[in-house]
Parts: C-alpha cells; structure tokens; sequence
C-alpha cells in the first residue's frame, strides 16, 4: 500500500530545525510486503517486516530521504542504514538525505531485541540490513512499475543507475524524482530480489558520511540547540548521595534571581525553571535545600572494594562450567592467581544528556538524543497519565552517548516531562545538565573486582581456568531484565567471560551481585570493558609462565575459533610481531570478541617519566561483510581512544557516597597529544554484517598493560593507570 | 541590561547581566547555537570563537568584557583557512557525534593563520584544549595538515 501524505515529515520543524534542502511537499513510496526469505543471523527472527511509509521517502526535487530507526550518535549508523536503502535503490549518493524516524515499535523496533525501538549492542546494521535493502529494493520496483507504464515498455527492460530510469529500446529516460508521483500509486510486488554483493558500488565502497557538512558548519541540530516558542530552561538540584531524597527547601532567594520564573519540586530534586541557563543556573546556586540522607548509599569506594575482596572468597552464581575446575586446579604443575579491580566510570559525552518536553493540548512532544525512543514514549505517557500514541518523540542528533542515552528508566525524558507537568504545561522546558550534574550524576559502569585462577601441567597447557566476578547488575529491575538475565546471572556482568574462546577443558565463570546504591548502566562494550581486561592480560601472564610467546600460545588455544584467530594473525603480522623495537618500547597483544565482531590490537608504548605513551596501535577487526570501510576504521579509531581515556585517567571515586570528580579537571578525557597513530585493517568477510561502534575498546586496556609490562616488568591490575608509578625496568 | 556585541560582522544586542558567559548569550540570547557547551570551566573547547582574531573558551568570559570586541563563530567563519579546514574535515570525514567539531574547527582555523604549516607538534599544542569524546583525532590531526596542503596549492 501507497501513501500520499501532505506534509511528509511528521514532525513540527517551524521553529527549530535547519530547513531540509528539499522543497514542498514529498511523496512517501511504502510498502507492506513481508518478503519471504530466512534470515539467518539472528535467530529465531520472523521475516523481516518492511511496513508502509517507513524507510524511504522521494521527494519531486529528487531528494531521497532516509528514515532512519537508529539514533546517529557519532557511530555512522545514519550513513550506514543510507547506504543499505541506497545500494539497492540504486540512488545516486548525492541525493540521499537521512532523517530519525520517529518513535513507533510496530514499525521501527529492534529485530535483535523484540517490541523496542532501540539503538545499542552494536546492533543497528546487524539487524537492519536485510530490512533496509529490502526498503531500498521495493522502492526501486516502485519506480520501475512507474516508468514501465509511463513509457509503455515492459518493466524488465528498464534500467536503473545513480538516480535515473532508462529504456534503451525507447530511447526514454527520467529520474527519481519525476517519477516519484507515478510510483507512489503503484501496487507493490510481492517479491524483490537483492543484488548479488558482486554487483555492489555502495557496500563494502566509500561513502562519505551524511552528516559531515551539517556537523562541520556548526548547523547540526542536537537537543541543547531545540529551542521552541516561550521555552524555559530547567536545573535540578539532585541528592549530593545517591538514593536521598529532599526534606524541605526554601526558594527565597533564587526566585529573586533575575530570569527564574518558577522553583518546583520534582521526583528527581528540585527544578529552577528560568529564562535561559545562566539564569536557572544562578539560581540553583540559590536554593537551600535539606536532604534526608537517611535511605542513601554512603559507603566509600574503597569501602565497597574491600566488600566485593570479601565476597570473591564465596563461590558465586556459575555463568560457565565445564569440566572439574577445582579437581584440575588441585592437580596443576603450577597455579597462578590475580586479582583485578575496575573503577566506576562515566560516560562523559561531549553533549551533557538532556530533554526537551512540551505538553500540548492532545499530548506531548519530545525532543531528545533518544538511543530507545519507545521506552522514552512510554515513560512520558505514564507520568502524564495519557496513551504512548500521544507522545510524539523528536530524536535529534546526540552529542556522543557511549550508553548514557539509553536508561531503561528514561531519566532525561522523564525529568524534562515532570518539570513541564510541575509548571502545569505553561510552556516548553528543557532541561539541561552541567558537566558536573553529568559526572556526579551516576549511571556509571559498575565498579567489579575479578578474581583469576589457572592451572598450567608440566608441559605448560593451560587445564584449569578460574574467572569469578563480583560488582552489581545493570539490569536488574529494568524492563530488560527478563531477557538478559539468567538464573540470577546478569549476562552484561559476564558477557567476555563466560564466552572464553581459549580452549580449556576446565573451565569456571561465576558471578556475585552485589547490592549497592549507585544508578549503573551500559558503558561502551558493557562487560566487555572488564572482562577481556581482565583475561587478555591474564592469558599474557600464563603464556609467559608457559614459557611462551604470547601470540604463539593464543594462537594454539583458539585452534576452534578461525575469527579469533583471523584478526589475531593479521594485527601480529601488520604489526611486525616479533620484529625487534627500538630501545624503550614494547609491545603487547589483546584479541576479544564482543556483540559478534572480532577485533586484535597490537599497541607499541614507550614511557615519558612515569607516564605510559602509547605510540602506535595496529587494529585488526572481522566484523561480517564491511559495509563502510572507512566508517569501521572511525570506530576503531574512536573505539581505541575512548577506552584508552578511561584506563589511563579515568575513575568516579565515593567518599562517602559523595562523588569526589566533577569536570573534565578531575574526570580527565584523553586529549589530542595522548592519541596514538591508529592503523586499522578490516578482514574481508562475506559473513552477516555485526557491529563496530563498541567492539574497538575492549582490547585496548589489557594490549597497553601487557606491553607496559614487557617494558616494566610490572603487572598493573587495577586501574587507572594513572594511580601507578610506573618506572622501566 | 542590554549589552552591545559584535557578532560574525553584526552588533547585535543582548538583554542580560553583563557577568553572562559570552556562550550563554550567544546560545540563549542570539541563537547561535553552533558554538557548543561541554564543561563551562574552559576544559574541553567546545564553546571556542574568535575574539578579535584570537581563539577564546566562550563559557569563560563574560558577555560584559565582549563589548567592543569582534567575535566570529562557526556561523561566521568565512576565510580561506577556514574554507581549507572545513572542506578538508569534510572530504576526510572527521566527524563523529560532531558536537567537539564547532571548536576544533575554530582552533584548526585559528592555528592555520597563525601557522601555515604546521608540525604534528605545533597541532598539539594548538589543539590541546579541545577535547572530543569520540577521540576524531586521528583525523583532526590529517585535515589539518591537509587543509595547510590546500592553503598552500
Ligand atoms: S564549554 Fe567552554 S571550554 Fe568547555
Ligand atoms: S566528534 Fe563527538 S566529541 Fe568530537
């Protein structure tokens, strides 16, 4: 089914949004076809659903506009999902546009995660690939029945190239465009096929991104740029601890500010409602706010690590058994044991998180970097007290996430909606977080503790393995948590370790959980950002007590594991493995597997005094068939500065239960003379596409420490590395 | 209190207390929201402009010690350096999140009038204070040095 709409974007953009370059108003080519085909890389997944209206929208001038389910939040995915829609299309590049589709799970939900629009696993062109070429393809039918009947020509003898139709016989040619209105009313077929990938020009090619010129122009649109008609600006003064709440308050003063109009009390803290931030902010400063502390976390970090020490002496709940752990640790040539400690970290995206909420006279709007838009949607409704369907959500460019955006619990939708009801609907608000808020304001990864145990026979092959695991659950008490937990094993708490790809015959993963009142949540690569720390270093420290080379005896542990291996061979190889360095440098080795994509660094440091310099990491990743190549080695790149930043500098600290970091003085991101050079290759696949926006981070942290090693003799395993002197050996 | 500003060529006026960071009033009060707020205590670059020629933290200075200055934005930005560094971080696709790149562009340009061509050294220093999240700078690094390519040829 075709539709026609009179205004083809579904959102109000008087006011707010750069004016889109295509003109008027523009025909929607939908479709409502369920292909038949298996689709094998997630399983137990129906046929995909291509639904009307949903993905591509022609416009008169031309423009093809992209709907895109997944928020673009720095990872590429907008061009991404682009290029799938396009390749099949057969649209010329220059006339692609993309837009965030708009908050709908019957239409836009996650095919890896059931009912829920979402964006997160690194799954967005993992799921949607066969879907958006499907989009792509049956609107390219579409223009082809028109132009068939146009021409009265027969539809197979039309071809298709860079945006144009053509009939060689007639000698007639149109473009997109022209024929957008035609196809529109024409009855979709049942069936495409997709190309051969042989014949892809987009795919696996260069594409340049879609936002590069917006975002280079400073005319990008994120959510502190939304302004809307009479809008006020909210602050909210949250729990110095987390978990109190507010006793009393007095407004006095900060009503006197100049700009604040309104001081409401909301479930998060209390809200300054103001003209505009400098405003709201002055106030906050104002108020005087008494807190009852008595339900608040208020141990020390140290405090909870000495806690979780205690507990790792407690078998915990087993994620992973195979074989008789204990029987072969009891009879191993040799035991090792370590210990590893892992901070709480913040997000700290460049854009601190915030919401916009407007209370209209049928609902409501929202305008956010919305990473589950559905999820934001219900949230909104049931605060208000009114259906999901009258929330409209705006998802806008983000600032950077790395999970942040994605709470189960809508924290930012969910304040901005309860300061708009607070103030009784009377205007737009939008509330905005400082940087301080951001970092003090928790939903950190979870600070873990690892305890580590191996056995090594007399011939040094490793026949026992030990992982035990001790931090709290990110999705407990959330709306995923009957999907990812199991038998009280919270599967992000110990994805990179229960899946241990080295081929050991005793092996045991387990778990403890531990209750504490700080907000966690996903952090780029989630159990990953811990886990292969922890045994990718640990594997270095048994190769060396196996008297081996540390990618030697990988390379004989992951026989099983060909893509393991693939990415291993091929960093080592690029990276001269074995070569010998200059004096004062090292090397060292991580390979890990997270959300289906395989990557291998191999990092080169040296020491400035007491601080690490990494000078030079070589990037091996397998992530299925490559859609954007060059887009893969952007988030490789920033996959292996983000996690570098945080294991070099980066810890959230409590001091009873204060917060002690606050901005980026103390919370200290990685700068431009802290990144390496960064050389990324891509293994070529022609397996089902997987992610690349989380996959790069985790084996930076252990590659650095196992190479700091080779040049300190030192093993450091608890970070940052910053709080370690380290010296060359 | 209204406050007289140069803006991108313009004087613009701002109704605000004259101790506003200059970010603020630009943001808030001219909508020009291109230049960025990441940390408001000068630690990240997101909010830099030029003020009379010069690379500034916006969130750091009052609007009040803006008047009489020339303050130019992304929106104003307008000279062959920064024509170089913008089609440059365009055609090596820069950009991630993009929400850094307002002031990285802004140091790049500023250090390019300055240093027409400069040493990976001199792109530290010059950029050490803009901070991106996504960590682009691998590719800040190259478009600089291909935009002072593009400036020269
Ligand atoms: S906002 Fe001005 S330097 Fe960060
Ligand atoms: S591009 Fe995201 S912070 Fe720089």
């Amino acid at each position: 089914m075709l539709a026609k709409r009179a205004s083809a974007a579904p959102l109000d953009r008087r006011s707010f949004l750069i004016a889109s370059a295509s003109a008027g108003a523009g025909l929607v080519i939908g479709f409502q076809i369920l292909p038949k085909f298996a689709y094998g890389a997630a399983p137990g997944a129906g046929p995909i659903k291509v639904d009307p209206n949903a993905f591509v929208r022609i416009a008169p001038d031309g423009t093809v506009t992209v709907l895109c389910k997944h928020i673009e939040f720095g990872q590429g995915t907008h061009t991404g999902l682009a290029t799938l829609a396009a390749e099949e299309l057969e649209a010329d590049w220059e006339q692609v546009r993309t837009e965030h589709a708009p908050a709908n799970a019957a239409l836009y939900n996650n095919l890896h995660w059931g009912p829920v629009q979402g964006t997160g696993g690194s799954s967005a062109i993992a799921n949607s690939y066969d879907q958006m070429r499907y989009a792509g393809a049956l609107a390219k039918a579409m223009l082809v029945a028109a132009a068939a009947e146009q021409w009265n020509v027969p539809a197979g003898e039309i071809a298709v190239a860079k945006g144009q139709l053509s009939h060689a016989g007639s000698g007639q040619s149109a473009s997109f465009g022209e024929l957008a209105e035609l196809a529109a009313q024409q009855t979709p077929p049942s069936e495409v096929t997709l190309k051969d990938p042989k014949d892809h020009i987009l795919i696996g090619k260069h594409a340049p991104r879609v936002d590069s010129k917006s975002k280079t122009t400073g005319q990008a649109t994120y959510t502190i740029d939304v302004m809307r008609p009479g809008m006020l600006t909210a602050l909210i003064a949250r729990p110095p601890i987390f978990g109190a709440t507010v006793a009393s308050f007095d407004a006095t003063e900060a009503l006197q500010m100049n700009g604040v109009e309104e001081v409401v009390a909301v479930p998060q803290g209390v809200a300054v409602v103001a003209r505009d931030f400098w405003s709201a902010s002055k106030g906050r400063e104002l108020l005087s706010i008494e807190w009852d502390e008595s339900t608040g976390e208020t141990r020390s970090s140290d405090q909870i690590m000495a806690e979780y020490r205690t507990l790792a002496d407690q078998p915990g709940l087993v994620a992973r058994q195979d074989g008789d752990s204990d029987a072969a640790l009891a009879s191993a040539a040799q035991v090792l044991e370590a210990d590893f400690e892992f901070p709480f970290l913040a997000h700290a995206p460049m854009e601190p998180v915030n919401a916009v909420a407007e209370i209209t006279q049928d609902g409501c709007e929202i305008w956010t970097g919305s990473q589950i838009p559905t999820v934001d949607q219900g949230a909104a409704a049931q605060i208000l007290g009114i259906a999901p369907e009258k929330v409209t959500v705006h998802t806008l460019y983000a600032g950077g996430s790395f999970g942040r955006r994605a709470t189960p619990d809508s924290d930012m939708v969910a304040e901005a909606v309860s300061v708009a009801k607070a103030i009784e609907g009377r205007a737009p608000v939008r509330v905005l977080w400082t940087r301080e808020d951001d970092v003090q304001g928790g939903r950190y990864r979870p600070m873990y503790f690892h305890r580590m145990r191996a056995g090594l026979d007399e011939d040094g092959k490793l026949v026992a393995w030990q992982h035990r695991i001790v931090g709290q659950s990110i999705l407990k008490g959330t709306p995923f948590e009957g999907m990812l937990v199991q038998n009280g094993v919270d599967l992000t708490s110990v994805e990179g370790a229960n899946n241990l790809p080295y081929a050991i015959p005793n092996a045991l993963v387990d778990l403890h959980t531990t209750d504490v009142g700080v907000p966690v949540l996903w952090w780029r690569a989630v159990g990953s950002t811990h886990t292969a720390h922890s045994v990718e270093i640990f594997i270095d420290e048994l190769a060396e007590a196996a008297g081996r080379d540390p990618v030697d005896f990988r390379r004989e542990l992951l026989a099983e594991h060909p893509r393991h291996l693939g990415v291993m061979e091929l960093a080592a190889e690029k990276a001269g493995w074995g070569e010998p360095l200059p004096a004062g440098r090292a090397r060292g080795i991580a390979v890990h597997e997270s959300f289906a994509s395989f990557v291998a660094q191999v990092v080169e440091v040296s020491l400035d005094g007491g601080t690490p310099k990494i000078e030079r990491v070589v990037c091996a990743v397998d992530c299925g068939r490559p859609i954007n190549p060059d887009q893969i080695k952007a988030q490789m790149e920033g996959g292996i500065g983000y996690g570098l930043g945080a294991i070099l500098h980066d810890e959230i600290t409590l001091d009873g239960g204060r917060v002690a970091q606050s901005n980026f003085h103390d919370y200290v991101p990685l700068r431009i003379e802290e990144m390496p050079k960064v050389e990324v290759h891509i293994v070529p696949s022609e397996a089902a596409p997987t992610g690349v926006g989380e996959p790069g981070t985790p084996p930076i942290g252990p590659a650095v420490a196992n190479a700091l090693y080779q040049l300190t003799g030192e093993r450091i395993r608890s970070l940052p590395l910053s709080k370690h002197e380290l010296r060359g050996a | 209190m209204a406050l007289r500003i140069t803006v991108n060529g313009e004087e613009r006026t701002v109704d605000a207390d004259p101790d506003m960071p200059l970010l603020w009033a630009l943001r808030d009060h001219l909508q020009l929201t291109g230049t960025k707020f990441g940390c408001g205590i000068a630690a990240c670059g997101a909010c830099t402009v030029h003020m009379d020629g010069f690379p500034v933290r916006a969130c750091s200075i009052a609007v009040g010690d803006a008047e009489g200055a020339e303050i130019t934005t992304i929106e104003g930005l307008d000279s062959p350096a920064a024509k170089a560094v913008q089609s440059a971080w365009q055609d090596l696709d820069v950009v991630q999140c993009g929400y850094c790149q307002s002031g990285q562009i802004m140091s790049a340009v500023s250090l390019l009038e300055e240093t027409p061509q400069p040493s990976d050294e001199d792109i530290d220093v010059a950029m050490s204070g803009n901070v991106c999240r996504c960590a682009t700078y691998v590719r800040i690094r190259a478009a600089i040095h291909e935009a002072a390519k593009r400036m020269e040829g």
